[in-house]
């Protein structure tokens, strides 16, 4: 066990800059869609343009008369052949799948579903070819309502699935035996707040768009795709074809961001296998950015319903929590998981004596939805911010002091959650506290009050979010406890060469995280090597044949640590061989700075590069012991870790033209070490940016008849460099106690804390004006008429534009206002 | 087909294209120059963007034939004979200012011609000079960073090292004003 210290080691904790970075600046880059092989054809997808519709009858024979079409198929061709995009988490033994073929074969369920397939001498003739395929289509009533789909005499999305409720998951603390019941804590509650926030749809938007290359190989296949997880696409693959798993080499190349929405089984990723192996030559599909707007996976979608309760002096009492989650039309790799991850985190870092959380799983005629940066904890987190906000204004605390109040102090670490979780460490009152400090709390405070007082069209409203979220998925047992369908470990190997340089496979695939500088560093370190002399290999399921690859904020946590364990395998193995060579006891020698030598005798010694060469040519190597230097471990994480933060957000908001301005973004988040700061902060500021977007700009939105509405960049607001401010940040130190580096993950935190700190800072800069709630994204057309809604209304505070009207039991009992309908 | 003839990255090619081959395409698929990326159908995101006769473009919206007679350096083309990269890629390396790196060709294009704008850029002009590109990993606060710091590097002027927007590294905040320190 490696110790953890204050002190970091020589290479963790310097911001080195990336090795990464050099072919991708240069433009040497090797993303799927540069690579051509011989022969190779190119596919072109026919997409539907209904929402839900039969098939009365489909012709590709005209497609396949155009010049440079080798052939179409529609999926009558592949009925047989193509199964069911696999649903790896089954969350309740009774959860319906309706199933989910790659090729609609006589219904199609959203538009964009793909529909037929031309395969091409190039992409232009395949592309051009789409339009001469003949579809007849039978409307079927469309399904867009969540709340609607699911009540009685409903229409259906599938048919024969008899139901739009895909499951319904439920953990109450009472009958879990992890507090009490949430029925007592209702009922006897002094002040009771309840809210309905909606989480909005939103499209991951990798800048890469996705792109799969197969080629056939024997009775397999190579696959070269734009995926966050080779390791999985090939067992799923496999699993799904009937393909013996040893013979499908999965190969994910430079891969242009994930963020989730490459966490998947794609169609398009089954249907090049499919074309490629009918025809027996190699095939190439790119998506276009509107095609990957439409069916490549969305996010999170909720309707949320939360119920807190609490004394009169701020202490909470309960936590009422029902979502409704939108899968979208289909379940695909992961789906009804993400809003269940959620399921641990509303309670956040708060004692809640009481919790309830009810998830049912919806389906709708709209693209499927999966895991987006966060994948259910985002959601949770910005359902239990923004409702401490609203029960401080009930109770007429500072929301602050409200958040101090319930929070698990510094000293109550390890801490076991009311949703059954161990919190490892953390200190919400020293991450709090600089926050405040850099911001400049006490003075935006001053500004605000003098803004209300002298009724400035430009309010300024202050956000706060004390947030946590649950990393490093995961602890197999847990997963397993969730019915999830494979575990949680991670993979490493080291092989120190016969020159002493060392190759490091990792099973956690990067696409822009920048694993090679980071696990360079740890190795650097664990085997006093320099950086420079060590490569990390990781992609390619021939060349790094375990793992579980880059997802959930693991690839640290799990498989950083994967490294670690591989790193002591092989000193302990180097440390007999020196021992031999020294002719000392193994128990005398020290290992620093990357030599072996007998304790008390400085001077004399051994490098691990002349161990590494001695065990390469294993001409005197002790009794036992195998030739070379490598090892190989696979790590399952003892819980997951539990970074948290607090993120302050001033935002200006004229309220004239409802336009919202940040003016100062501060976050001081703790993760514990860092091995790399300039990577942290990297992450950092683009998880804010991500963040930020679902609160101001971004929301997937689809019509009456169920058409994607933002289906181009030009209508699905990405932010660009002028949209986001300049963010502040800084890191308090609470290193984890579960893992020998002390680590905590990232990749998420920025995006799972940010949204809820800008909506509480516009609420409040509303507040005055009797605004309690705008619905995500907070564009200036909602706020203006929130602001005008509260002011013609003439009603009490309660106005709302939240989804379905909110209400507050305390007041007059009412529900708030007609809901929103932009 | 139309004729066209250009010179790309200190290259010059002559070929018969279609006429609605976009200069992108042209680029990828028939000079294998797959260092420029597309990465949208709508001219929104920029990963596309090349220097045209010393104009940064999206390559997306030029048709391969109006580059006819013209001169086109792509980020390929950016970097030195010896291998020492370009400023502006240096600081792009030095201050962290790519993670995925895709949009990243289009980034560096677009920055050039920004920097032979406005060689000492503030971080709002930055944000605004590169509206145009579309960054979904960073955050865009480093390549803001590295923008200006290739502008100082460009002009002569020294630079100043620090962590791109840690508040620790000097113990303050990094309001946005103090970022735009004038070279000397």
């Amino acid at each position: 066990m490696t110790a953890v210290t204050d002190r970091p080691a020589a290479e963790i904790g310097q911001p080195r800059r990336r090795k990464e970075d050099r072919h991708l600046i240069t433009g040497a880059t090797n993303w799927t869609d540069n690579l051509t092989l011989p022969g190779m054809l190119h596919l072109a997808i026919l997409r539907s343009p209904m929402a839900h519709a039969r098939i009365s009858s489909i012709d590709v024979g005209p497609a396949r008369e155009r010049p440079g079409v080798i052939a179409a198929f529609s999926g009558q061709d592949f009925a047989d052949s193509q199964g069911n995009i696999p649903c790896a988490w089954p969350v309740t033994p009774d959860m319906v799948n309706p199933g989910h073929p790659s090729l609609a074969v006589d219904t199609v369920n959203h538009v964009g579903e793909a529909v037929a397939v031309v395969v091409g001498r190039d992409r232009a003739s395949a592309q051009d070819a789409l339009e001469a395929i003949e579809v007849e289509y039978e409307q079927l009533p469309v399904v867009l309502d969540m709340e609607a789909a699911v009540a009685d005499g409903a229409p259906l999305v599938h048919e024969h699935a008899g139901t739009n409720r895909s499951y319904t998951w439920a953990f109450e603390s009472g009958a879990a035996g992890t507090g009490e019941p949430i029925e007592q804590a209702l009922a006897g509650a002094e002040v009771t707040v309840r809210r309905r926030f909606v989480q909005q749809r939103l499209i991951p938007s990798f800048m890469e768009p996705r792109s799969t290359v197969v080629q056939p190989v024997g009775d397999g296949f190579t696959m070269w795709s734009a995926t966050q997880v080779p390791h999985i696409l090939r067992t799923m693959l496999a699993l799904t074809l009937g393909v013996g798993e040893h013979q499908v080499r999965v190969i994910a190349p430079d891969v242009g961001g994930g963020f989730g929405g490459k966490l998947q089984v794609t169609p398009e990723e089954v249907i090049c296998v499919l074309v490629a192996r009918r025809l027996g030559k190699p095939v190439k599909f790119t998506e276009t950015r509107s095609e990957s707007l439409m069916s490549a996976h969305h996010g999170r979608d909720q309707l949320q319903d939360i119920t807190i309760t609490a004394r009169r002096d701020g202490t909470v009492t309960g936590l009422d929590v029902h979502l409704y989650a939108d899968m979208g039309a289909y379940l695909r790799l992961v789906s009804p998981g993400v809003p269940v991850l959620g399921a641990f985190m509303f309670n956040a870092i708060y004692k809640f004596p009481a919790y309830r959380f009810v998830c049912e799983g919806v389906f709708t005629n709209k693209t499927p939805t999966d895991a987006y940066r966060g994948a259910g904890r985002p959601e949770a987190t910005f359902a239990i911010e923004r409702i401490m906000d609203e029960l401080a204004h009930e109770l007429g605390m500072d929301p602050l002091e409200l958040r101090r109040k319930n929070w698990i102090r510094h000293e109550e670490f390890p801490f076991t959650t009311v949703a059954g979780l161990t919190y490892d460490s953390g200190n919400y009152e020293a991450a709090t506290d600089r926050a405040l400090e850099l911001i400049g709390w006490d003075e935006l405070k001053r500004e605000q009050a003098e803004r209300r007082r002298r009724n400035d069209p430009v309010q300024l409203g202050l956000g706060i979010s004390t947030f946590t979220e649950m990393c490093g998925l995961a602890p197999s047992r847990v997963l397993g406890s969730l019915s999830y369908g494979a575990g949680g470990w991670e993979n490493a190997a080291i092989r120190v060469l016969a020159t002493g340089k060392v190759e490091v496979v990792t099973g956690a695939s990067a696409h822009g995280q920048g694993h090679e500088t980071a696990w360079s560093q740890i190795v650097a370190d664990q085997l006093g090597v320099p950086f420079s002399d060590v490569e990390v290999i990781h992609g390619d399921t021939q060349s790094s044949p375990k793992g579980l690859d880059t997802y959930g904020s693991r690839s640290l946590v799990v498989g950083g640590i994967a490294v670690v364990k591989a790193a002591e395998k092989v000193v302990a193995k180097a440390r007999r061989i020196a021992a031999h060579m020294l002719e000392a006891n193994e128990d005398d020698l020290e290992f620093a700075d990357g030599k072996f030598s007998v304790r008390g005798v400085p001077g004399e010694g051994k490098t691990i590069q002349e161990v590494a060469f001695a065990a390469f040519v294993a001409h005197d190597l002790p009794d036992g012991v195998e030739p070379s230097l490598d090892a190989d471990a696979t790590y399952d994480p003892e819980n997951f870790s539990f970074p948290h933060g607090t993120h302050l957000c001033a935002i200006e908001v004229d309220t004239e033209t409802g336009f919202a301005t940040i003016r100062r973004y501060v976050c001081v988040d703790d993760i514990g070490h860092v091995i790399n700061p300039l990577i942290v902060e990297g992450q950092v500021h683009g998880g804010l940016a991500q963040g930020i977007a679902q609160a101001l700009y971004e929301e997937a939105i689809y019509d009456d008849d169920g058409n994607l509405t933002t289906g181009t960049f030009v209508d699905y607001l990405l932010p660009s460099a002028a949209d986001l401010p300049h963010f502040v940040t800084d890191r308090t130190t609470s290193p984890s106690t579960t893992n020998p580096l002390g680590v905590k993950g990232v990749g998420e935190a920025g995006t799972i804390a940010s949204t809820p700190a800008v909506v509480n800072a516009v609420v409040d800069a509303l507040r005055p004006f009797g605004v309690d709630d705008v619905r995500m994204p907070c564009t200036p057309e909602r706020i203006w008429r929130a602001l005008q809604g509260s002011q013609e209304s003439g009603r009490a505070p309660g106005g709302t534009v939240a989804y379905g009207g909110a209400s507050t039991s305390t007041s007059d009992g009412s529900s708030g206002s007609e809901g929103d309908q932009l | 087909m139309a004729r066209v003839n250009v010179t790309v990255d200190g290259v010059r090619y002559a070929d018969e294209v279609e006429p609605r081959l976009l200069l992108v395409q042209y680029l990828r698929e028939r000079l294998g120059k797959v260092g420029t990326v597309i990465g949208c159908d709508t001219s929104n995101c920029g990963a596309c963007t090349v220097s045209l006769n010393g104009r940064s473009v999206k390559s997306c919206s030029v048709l391969a034939v109006q580059a006819d007679g013209g001169t086109v350096l792509t980020v390929e083309g950016l970097a030195n004979p010896d291998g020492s990269l370009h400023p502006v890629q240096q600081a792009f390396h030095d201050k962290h200012a790519l993670q995925c790196g895709f949009c990243t060709p289009g980034m560096i294009m677009a920055a050039c011609d920004l920097l032979a704008e406005n060689p000492n850029p503030s971080e709002d002009e930055v944000r605004e000079g590169i509206e145009g590109n579309l960054c979904r990993c960073t955050g865009y606060q480093n390549i803001i960073a590295a923008v200006q710091a290739a502008g100082r590097a460009m002009s002569g002027a020294g630079e100043s090292e620090q962590s791109p927007g840690h508040a620790s590294a000097n113990g303050s905040p990094a309001p946005r004003e103090s970022r735009t320190e004038v070279p000397a």
